[in-house]
């Protein structure tokens, strides 16, 4: 039941899964770190208040955000196809991954911003700092701690998605835990890769809280 | 008359649809210090934020050496630059040293040299007895000793008006007094400054003239302060000053 290859698949899955969680969360924010800055500076409170493009960009967000991940993983097949060549395996589900990570990183991003105490943007408006100053050196500066911890909350989340794919053979932990403990009944093999994924989003999560309250200059710890 | 560095023509100030200020006239000339004062709700401190475009006006015109100052124009940021404003709640940036705090205006807008900054930001420091502090972040001062740091933030661009609003008023009262000290340094070294305060014994020492504003308005304005504060000409700024007495 368990053997050297098991062994071997084990460790590439692992390595997938991380592989597609790691790039997926960083194109991921490649996207929804600009959309966040959009729509923090577009808010009606904002330092850009627009009306029209927080508009759209909500709905976008709130559309993308809706469909199942699943749903979301075939329907891009095509573009996943385009793209990677194939829309198999561990490479092409990083495109699926993207799509879905980018609209909650966007909404994650907002909500750190709009975290920043009001009164110190108005003291760097006070200033004569340029909107892109203040973006770059006070609401990024600023929120760092929340946007610390919005990425290992991204993680977890790219995470729980990356498992899903296994579904359409996407490779990682979770196409293991499908092809073996669901389609062949073989237990021991889907409660090692969970016990695994269980592991990884714990160090993540430890990893980004430690990092988190590093950077925190707010308070004593 | 001297020059005037900030001229302000019946100002209007509305929000939904609410009137905030009207009416408003008034000039500074270059090492003026005047101060507004006014019971709670009456726009002094709206007034303050109008000066520099933190909020827009409905009527009206403000000029600084001659340049209108609207809200949300291009050459804003640059106007802003010759008004420092020091606000109630200090607000440092937390996550920045006290250094930081000082030199980022200075060096990310100015586009002035680090070292240079430095050097000025430690000369500074040690003008308000706080040069040992720099390297520490905000959570660990007091009060008042981040309104001083808050204070030469300001300073450090160089603003050709200072714009003080209530700085006091968040601070325990055992360090109003070291704030308020290094505020009468400045008035001393020829700054020019407008000063919203409830500490009406330090306006009437500090101040060369003085707003009453009531509902919006200015009630009463006088470059007499001495005067003003013994026995004001307005039943309104009596009534206002009776206020602080026990």
């Amino acid at each position: 039941m368990w053997d050297n290859t098991m062994t071997i698949m084990m460790l590439e899955g692992i390595r997938d899964t991380i592989y597609m969680t790691v790039i997926s969360t960083f194109f991921g924010y490649l996207i929804g770190l600009p959309i966040g800055i959009a729509l923090t500076l577009t808010d009606k409170n904002g330092l850009r208040p627009n009306k029209a493009v927080y508009g759209v960009l909500d709905i976008i967000i709130n559309i993308t955000r809706s469909v199942p991940f699943l749903i979301l993983l075939i329907v891009v097949m095509p573009l996943t196809k385009l793209i990677v060549g194939k829309s198999y395996g561990s490479t092409a589900t990083i495109v699926p991954l993207t799509l879905a990570a980018a609209p909650f990183i966007g909404r994650m991003v907002e909500s750190s911003l709009k975290e920043v105490n009001k009164g110190v943007i108005e003291a760097a408006v006070s200033m004569g700092a340029k909107t892109s100053t203040i973006v770059l050196k006070v609401l990024i500066g600023e929120a760092r701690t929340s946007l610390i911890v919005g990425v290992t909350i991204v993680l977890g989340t790219v995470l729980g998605y990356s498992a899903m794919a296994g579904v359409v053979g996407g490779g990682g932990l979770g196409d293991i835990a499908i092809r073996y403990g669901y389609y062949r009944y073989n237990t021991p093999v889907m409660l090692v890769t969970l016990v695994f994924i269980v592991i990884i989003v714990q160090l993540m999560q430890y990893i980004g809280t430690f990092i988190s309250k590093k950077t925190d200059h707010r308070n004593n710890h | 008359m001297g020059n005037t560095l900030l001229t302000v023509k019946n100002l209007h100030k509305e929000f939904d649809g609410k009137t905030i200020l009207k009416s408003i006239d008034f000039e500074v000339i270059k090492g003026e210090v005047i101060v507004i004062i006014g019971p709670s709700g009456c726009g002094k401190s709206t007034l303050l934020r109008c000066l520099n475009g933190l909020e827009d006006i409905q009527g009206g015109e403000i000029l600084i050496d001659d340049r209108k100052v609207i809200s949300g124009s291009k050459d804003i940021t640059a106007i802003r630059q010759k008004i420092g404003m020091v606000f109630q709640s200090y607000d440092l940036f937390p996550h920045k040293t006290i250094l930081e705090n000082i030199i980022l205006a200075p060096m990310k807008v100015l586009k002035r040299k680090r070292s240079e900054v430095e050097a000025e930001a430690t000369e500074l420091l040690s003008r308000v007895g706080l040069a040992d502090r720099k390297n520490d972040y905000p959570r660990q001062l007091s009060g008042g000793q981040k309104q001083r740091i808050a204070i030469v933030r300001s300073l450090i661009m160089h603003p050709e008006v200072l714009l003080l609003d209530e700085i006091t008023a968040a601070l325990d009262p055992e360090m109003v007094h070291e704030v308020l000290q290094v505020v009468l340094d400045l008035a001393k070294t020829g700054s020019t400054m407008l000063i919203v305060t409830h500490e009406m014994s330090f306006a009437k020492a500090i101040a060369d003239r003085v707003l009453f504003l009531e509902n919006g308005e200015i009630a009463e304005e006088s470059s007499n302060p001495k005067e003003f504060f013994e026995a004001p000409k307005t039943e309104r700024a009596k009534q206002f000053l009776k206020s602080f007495e026990y």
